[in-house]
């Protein structure tokens, strides 16, 4: 089935969301949509799968326009999304998520051995193992995809939109899709595949099209070079590796023995954790998203129940200290939730930059906020940290994710840090705003302050890190050097230590 | 093509199954609390029953007040003091043997609760009847447990569907007691009692469509328009009634009641018999709407749908299923249910409406359906439960109980605070309950 989008047009509020798209898919191919966070990929998908409803242009699939009032309206017209967020209920079956929408009923009872041969014949096609019975929530990341693609074409789906797939899978997880996704296209699914990652457009793709600001740029060959998609996903040319010199470490400043944390669930969520970070090098802990990674920062600040061993800071040991007691020990954090955990959107700019330093001088006088020292600080550090706003008054939930990002590292670094920790600092965030962060961060690894980054990028870690700890089901699968390759790190994740890695203690 | 294989690869250097020692012991931290409300009770009862043990001899009488039984069970007489002695000591070895389950790290089985439930109940009913020349008589004393059931059943049956779609139900006690008030007048001005309990039903809807409306519709705070729900209905029927009803009782508030149906055979089995099939049609009816949620909640489309839309809206959504929809009708159907519950306290008890006879009601059902765990067949026995223990207070009075009517009065909202925080603890009900869905 061929699909073409004319002149889709969609404003929220003032954005534009979408400006005249056009886009056209045939059967048999993989179409490449290439943008960044905020390009308007996600709204484009979602005007075609029904979610919402385009101002003005329209949808057709073999010439014929369509009128989709919602979901049910697009897969009926076979088009099937993969989501970013897997569109599944935990707590139900791999057979009964398949089925829900569109159930078979014998006397009234739902035909679950109908739903349950229909998940074995689309597996057995495409060569899965997935259990019909499994439930959701026992099954990793990678299946619950598998899921979602037998969903789609359970309902004979012609047309395969994959939204960011690759987002939650490790390398081999994102190569045994790649295979998927050319089976598809082979039996003549047409497929849009969106990502912002340059490699995997590159393997796959059969034709680009690059989206900036809500408009189609251009379109690119997949010959192109990974700088020629960049510059023209950003519209300008970009930095794809951080400059950074040699690390010149010092003491062990940080050192965690025997760390476990049990998660609210009940769950081991960090198994036995050891390791030091030497003042002035980047460790960065790299892994699938839900190894413990979050557990793992959270107990280093303080803020997970549950915990053993120990955290030492400089010789003083951190663990069970209160939260303001480990700030005040010098730990800066910033927080893989940057909206939900490290900023009050409905507080002002300058009221974040002092949300943690509000229990004495300079900022609190004899329980007064002395407001014109916090405008002085707040100015100097919008300028310092190149906050794009009209003033310290705009509140924080009306910045981009850049520049929110930006003021949770202006509070965090502008106070006298003994240790540095930031849990997926760039999630999210513009081109741009990547680069300023990643050069902030090596700036505070230069000044002689030891460095935690988490990140389930790959690019981000290999960029930024001296040493590289994998983290796997709660424990550390290895602590290897800065200069690993991309295919064992990619191992590592997967819970394996390919034989004769070199191990950076 | 090839194969592509989701099974696990080979256990690496890290076996992820196998917690290591130290995350071993953190998890083992023993849970004290169930050792701890066993022992509280045990200790309780053992006072109660061995220093101040009373005297005498307690009578039990299994026949029922109907006498139509088609085998007298002879009335059992036990030595008070003898038995009130053993079951202390069997009540402090079965809480010694909760604090064993606790030390083993092993999870207590439901059996052993309801065991001990009893055996405490026991105990006191012994104790309480000792020495005051009154049968303990048991069937009447369980009819009566029933009957004080049947509303919180339907209630709870109200709160499971509506919660399971995703809609926090805290307008039980609304949809019952104006479920009571409609079904009486209705049934009252057209002397037919049909007319009655579908007036009941109506009403239950009514209340059901302003939460509907406000909660699903205008995203209003589902809890905040339960609780003013309650208290507009509490106002409503107390200001008819005594504005409109007092005055004209004689034509709206005297409505006939519901005959007692005798199931032939079924009804003559000793202690059954008058407990379970010797009811009012509306008890029949609450027979085959804990079977019908519970089977349609779970191998139904409609019981898919429903528990899809309070889980995941949004994966409900994007399979083409109307959320908005789903839950509007559901938590109407929700209501017809508890309002249903509400015509028992009518027409299918007393006759005519007084002022707030519901008296929280509601309120237990929604512990019943937080300690069930939001499935029907659990939510129902938590409403056992609570209607059991409530008659259980009310019967020991007239039995010449020594302790004091208004303390006993009590037990069932002490039996739901234990029971809702001692035995249920954290539980996780539908993921979406209490959140509105709202299309970006």
């Amino acid at each position: 089935m061929k699909l073409e989008l004319r002149g889709i047009t969609k404003n929220f509020g003032a954005l534009v969301a979408n400006d005249h798209i056009e886009l056209a898919v045939e059967p048999g191919e993989i179409h490449c949509l290439l943008g960044e966070n905020g390009a308007g990929k996600s709204t484009l998908m979602n005007i075609l799968y029904g979610l919402y409803q385009a101002d003005s242009g329209e949808i057709l699939l073999d010439g014929v326009a369509q009128h989709f009032a919602g979901p049910g309206d697009a897969m009926r017209a076979g088009i099937g999304m993969v989501h970013q967020h897997f569109m599944l209920i935990p707590v139900f079956t791999v057979a009964e998520n398949v089925m829900l929408g569109h159930e078979q009923s014998k006397a009234g009872f739902l035909d679950l051995s109908a739903a349950r041969a229909k998940v074995r014949e689309i597996s057995a096609r495409f060569g899965f193992h997935v259990d019909p019975d499994a439930l959701i929530e026992d099954l990793p990341v990678g299946v619950q995809q598998r899921v979602e693609i037998i969903k789609a074409l359970s309902r004979d789906a012609k047309v395969l939109v994959f939204d960011e797939p690759t987002a939650v899978l490790t390398p081999q997880e994102t190569d045994e899709l790649m295979v998927i996704m050319k089976q598809l296209k082979e039996s003549g699914t047409a497929i849009v595949f969106i990502t912002h990652k340059l490699r995997e457009v590159r393997e796959v793709a059969d034709r680009i099209t690059v989206m900036r600001l809500g408009k189609v740029v251009g379109e690119a060959e997949p010959t192109a070079t990974n700088a020629e998609l960049a510059s023209l996903m950003v519209g300008r040319s970009v930095e794809l590796t951080v400059t950074k010199s040699t690390a010149v470490t010092g003491e062990h400043a940080l050192v965690v023995e025997g760390l476990s944390v049990i998660d609210a669930h009940g769950q081991v969520a960090v198994d036995d954790v050891s390791f030091e970070v030497r003042a002035g090098e980047i460790l960065a802990i790299a892994g699938v998203q839900g190894n413990g990674q979050t557990e793992l920062t959270e107990a280093l600040l303080g803020i997970q129940n549950r915990v053993t061993g120990t955290i030492t800071l400089d010789g003083k040991n951190l663990r069970d200290l209160p939260i303001n007691e480990i700030l005040e020990a010098g730990v800066g954090f910033i927080p893989e939730d940057r909206q939900d955990d490290a900023l009050i959107a409905e507080f002002t700019i300058a009221e974040n930059l002092m949300l943690d330093r509000a229990d004495g001088a300079p900022f609190v006088k004899g329980g007064a906020l002395q407001l014109k020292y916090l405008a002085e600080f707040a100015t100097e550090k919008v300028r310092e940290f190149d906050v794009r706003t009209q003033g310290i008054g705009t509140m924080v939930g009306r910045l981009s994710g850049g520049n929110q990002q930006k003021v949770v590292l202006a509070r965090e670094l502008s106070r006298d840090l003994r240790l540095f920790v930031a849990a997926q600092p760039t999630r999210g965030l513009d081109v741009g705003s990547i680069e300023f962060v990643h050069e902030r961060i090596v700036a505070t690894r230069d000044s002689g302050v030891p460095v935690i980054v988490v990140s389930t990028e790959l690019d981000e870690v290999v960029a930024l890190a001296d040493r590289i700890a994998v983290m796997y089901r709660g424990k550390f699968v290895g602590i290897v050097p800065g200069n690993t390759s991309r295919e064992v790190l990619g191992l590592m994740m997967a819970g394996e230590v390919p034989a004769g890695t070199e191990v950076a203690a | 093509m090839t194969a592509v294989d989701t099974r696990p690869a080979e256990p690496g250097p890290v076996d992820p199954d196998q917690p290591s020692a130290s995350a071993d012991a953190l998890l083992a931290r023993r849970s004290w609390k169930s050792p701890i409300l066993f022992g509280v009770f045990a200790i309780l009862l053992f006072i109660l029953l061995v220093p101040f043990g009373r005297g005498g001899k307690a009578i039990f009488d299994f026949t029922s007040t109907s006498q139509k039984d088609a085998y007298q069970i002879p009335l059992l007489t036990l030595d008070s003091h003898l038995t009130e002695i053993i079951t202390a000591i069997i009540l402090v070895l079965m809480a010694a043997g909760s604090a064993y389950f606790a030390v083993k790290r092993r999870k207590m089985p439901l059996w052993y609760v309801i065991v001990f439930t009893v055996i405490v109940v026991f105990g006191f009913l012994v104790w309480t009847s000792a020495d005051t020349g009154h049968n303990l008589t048991i069937t009447s004393l369980l009819v009566g447990g029933l009957g004080l059931s049947a509303p919180l059943i339907f209630g709870g049956l109200g709160g499971v569907i509506s919660e399971r779609v995703g809609v926090t139900n805290v307008a039980i006690e609304a949809q019952l007691l104006f479920g009571a008030f409609l079904s009486a007048v209705a049934a009252s001005l057209t002397q037919n009692l049909f007319v009655g309990i579908i007036a009941a039903m109506v009403a239950g809807v009514l209340v059901s469509f302003v939460l509907g409306a406000f909660s699903i519709k205008y995203a209003v705070n589902q809890v905040i328009v339960g609780i003013v729900l309650n208290v507009l209905v509490l106002g409503l029927t107390t200001f008819l009634y005594e504005q409109v009803l007092v005055g004209n009782a004689s034509v709206l508030n005297a409505p006939p009641q519901l005959t007692v149906i005798n199931i032939p055979l079924l009804s003559e089995i000793p202690i059954i018999g008058p407990l379970l099939f010797s009811q009012t049609i509306i008890v029949y009816i609450m027979y085959v709407a804990v079977a019908a949620v519970f089977i349609g909640l779970y191998r139904t489309r409609w019981g898919l749908r429903l528990r899809a839309v309070g889980e995941h809206p949004q994966a409900a959504d994007t399979v083409g299923i109307n959320v908005a929809r789903t839950r509007f009708w559901n938590v109407a159907l929700a209501g017809a249910v508890a309002g249903l519950g509400g015509a028992f306290y009518t027409i299918g008890s007393v006759g005519s409406f007084s002022q707030d006879m519901t008296n929280g009601a509601g309120y237990i059902a929604l512990a019943a359906v937080i300690l069930g765990r939001w499935d029907p067949v659990r939510v129902t026995l938590a409403a056992l439960l609570f209607g059991f223990a409530e008659n259980i207070g009310l019967a020991a009075g007239p039995m010449g109980s020594a302790v004091p009517n208004d303390f006993l009065l009590m037990l069932p909202y002490l039996v739901t605070i234990f029971a809702v925080a001692g035995v249920v603890g954290r539980v996780r009900g539908p993921a979406a309950a209490g959140r509105p869905y709202i299309k970006s």
